[in-house]
């Protein structure tokens, strides 16, 4: 038995229980709001400058290559919103604390909207290039699955009038569902398929030229940063419509 | 052991009890492969080529219509919050309910499931492999849709959000149940899909009653 990485577990977790009240967090969410959106705003316009302009065109595929830094970095940020939507599912269930439920109910929509900009821009992509809007191969069919998978979990929390209940209902569903992530992650090395094998992140490296690799990057960091300033915002969002629905309650109840 | 054979004992005598409930889930079954000679036409060789999806989406879907009886009847008269508070940890109490709606809906099911394959003009080679992928899928239907059934319990028009909750699940099981059969009627062998289908029951044997039971846990406070 090493105590070593215990304490460490324990030393992050209570410095995570200082950020988990309410009031510190809304005041954190202030003050890291504007560098984020700042972020963001700077990393869409270099990212964008790159990759519609400064990056060169497919030998191949001429201009439409350029719907991967659109496509790419969505469906990376639609696996990791899930990623964390069941980690904070998780740590609620654990540790019953509110923020976490609330963070992963914030983080839903986001990610389904990922998953949909994933969906649609491949669809376009794969139109010039593959011959098709659609194909039912084993990655876009389990793309699809997580994109029902988000939306089962938002209805879920509507289904209930008790937030508490509603949010352990959730989280439960959250985690079942991640079964479906290795899946997609997968699914292009299980199965012989349309869509093309991992080709940026690879034990032997990125097999993408650097000259694409920038932009493509330079995106995910756009949409990682956009994630979190959206995330912060409907986080405060919650966080308020929870008091006041709790403040509603006692002026109702003399 | 006692009180999980006591729970499939009663949920069996219930089924039965409730005879036209479990007949109506095949009746389903039936009457929704009857519609498609009726809808694609009743050319025995397009019927053939699509008989075994067919089989597998109306399985589905007869499934899916019966999950309400898992839990919900137990939970509206207060029997399922007997249970709850009785000796048997709600994880079995669901394994044992699985079990019994696995015999009185997936099992007929499977019976039923030969004869409209031949009215599908399923070629007969075919058949063997329907039974076993079938025999094997049903208890996965069973066990993710208790899963969804535990987690709409009590919840306003928990029917429509059952299925957005289950069916994306169920895809994976239909994608190999129908891979079974089309790759035995061609000749080649169904053994890899069998496997994948295999691979599937065990782990959501043990995870499935866990989290169902988590859900009743939830819905019982």
């Amino acid at each position: 038995m090493s105590g070593l990485p215990w304490a460490a577990l324990a030393a992050t977790s209570s410095a995570m229980h200082r950020f988990a009240n309410p009031t510190v967090a809304l005041r954190l969410a202030d003050r890291l709001m504007p560098w984020s959106a700042s972020l963001c705003a700077g990393l869409f316009v270099v990212g964008l400058y790159y990759a519609l302009v400064a990056s060169p065109i497919d030998y191949q595929q001429r201009d439409t290559v350029r719907i991967m830094y659109v496509h790419v970095p969505a469906a990376w940020m639609a696996l990791g919103v899930y990623a964390m939507m069941a980690t904070a599912s998780a740590v609620g269930l654990v540790w019953k604390h509110p923020l976490a439920d609330l963070s992963a109910k914030a983080a839903a929509p986001i990610g389904a909207g990922f998953t949909l900009i994933c969906l649609v821009t491949g669809a376009l992509w794969g139109q010039p290039t593959w011959g098709t809007w659609w194909v039912w191969d084993a990655r876009l069919t389990s793309v699809l699955i997580l994109f029902f998978l988000y939306l089962g979990y938002m209805a879920l929390w509507q289904a209930y009038d008790d937030p508490g209940r509603a949010a352990r209902a959730a989280a439960i569903l959250a985690l079942v569902g991640v079964v479906n992530l290795p899946v997609i992650k997968f699914s292009v090395d299980w199965w012989n398929t349309l869509h093309q094998p991992a080709s940026v992140f690879t034990l032997q490296g990125p097999k993408i030229d650097p000259s694409m690799l920038k932009p493509l990057m330079l995106m995910a960091g756009a949409y990682l940063a956009f994630f979190v300033t959206v995330l912060i915002y409907r986080l405060k969002a919650e966080i308020l419509a929870r008091r006041a629905s709790v403040l509603r309650r006692a002026r109702a109840e003399p | 052991m006692r009180a999980f054979l006591a729970i499939l004992r009663r949920d069996m005598a219930v089924a039965l009890a409730q005879g036209a409930a479990t007949l109506l889930s095949v009746a389903f079954f039936v009457v929704t492969i009857t519609l498609f000679p009726l809808g694609v036409g009743p050319d025995p060789a397009t019927l053939a080529r699509i008989s075994s999806g067919v089989l597998w989406v109306a399985a589905l879907l007869s499934v899916l219509l019966s999950l309400d009886r898992l839990f919900q009847a137990d939970h509206e008269d207060g029997s399922l919050e007997q249970i709850g508070l009785g000796p048997l940890p709600l994880e079995l109490v669901v394994l044992a309910k699985v079990l019994a709606h696995w015999l009185s809906t997936g099992l007929p099911l499977i019976l039923a499931a030969p004869v409209l394959a031949l009215l599908l003009n399923m070629p007969v080679s075919g058949l063997p492999v329907l039974l076993l992928a079938m025999a094997l899928g049903t208890p996965i239907l069973s066990l993710i849709g208790a899963i969804g059934a535990a987690l709409t319990l009590g919840v306003r028009r928990g029917g429509v959000l059952l299925s957005l909750i289950v069916l994306p699940l169920y895809i994976p099981v239909l994608i190999f149940g129908v891979a079974a059969v089309d790759a035995s009627i061609s000749g080649l062998g169904a053994r890899p899909h069998l496997l994948i289908l295999a691979a599937m029951l065990a782990p959501s044997l043990v995870l499935a009653p866990l989290a169902a039971g988590a859900s009743i846990r939830l819905a019982l406070e």
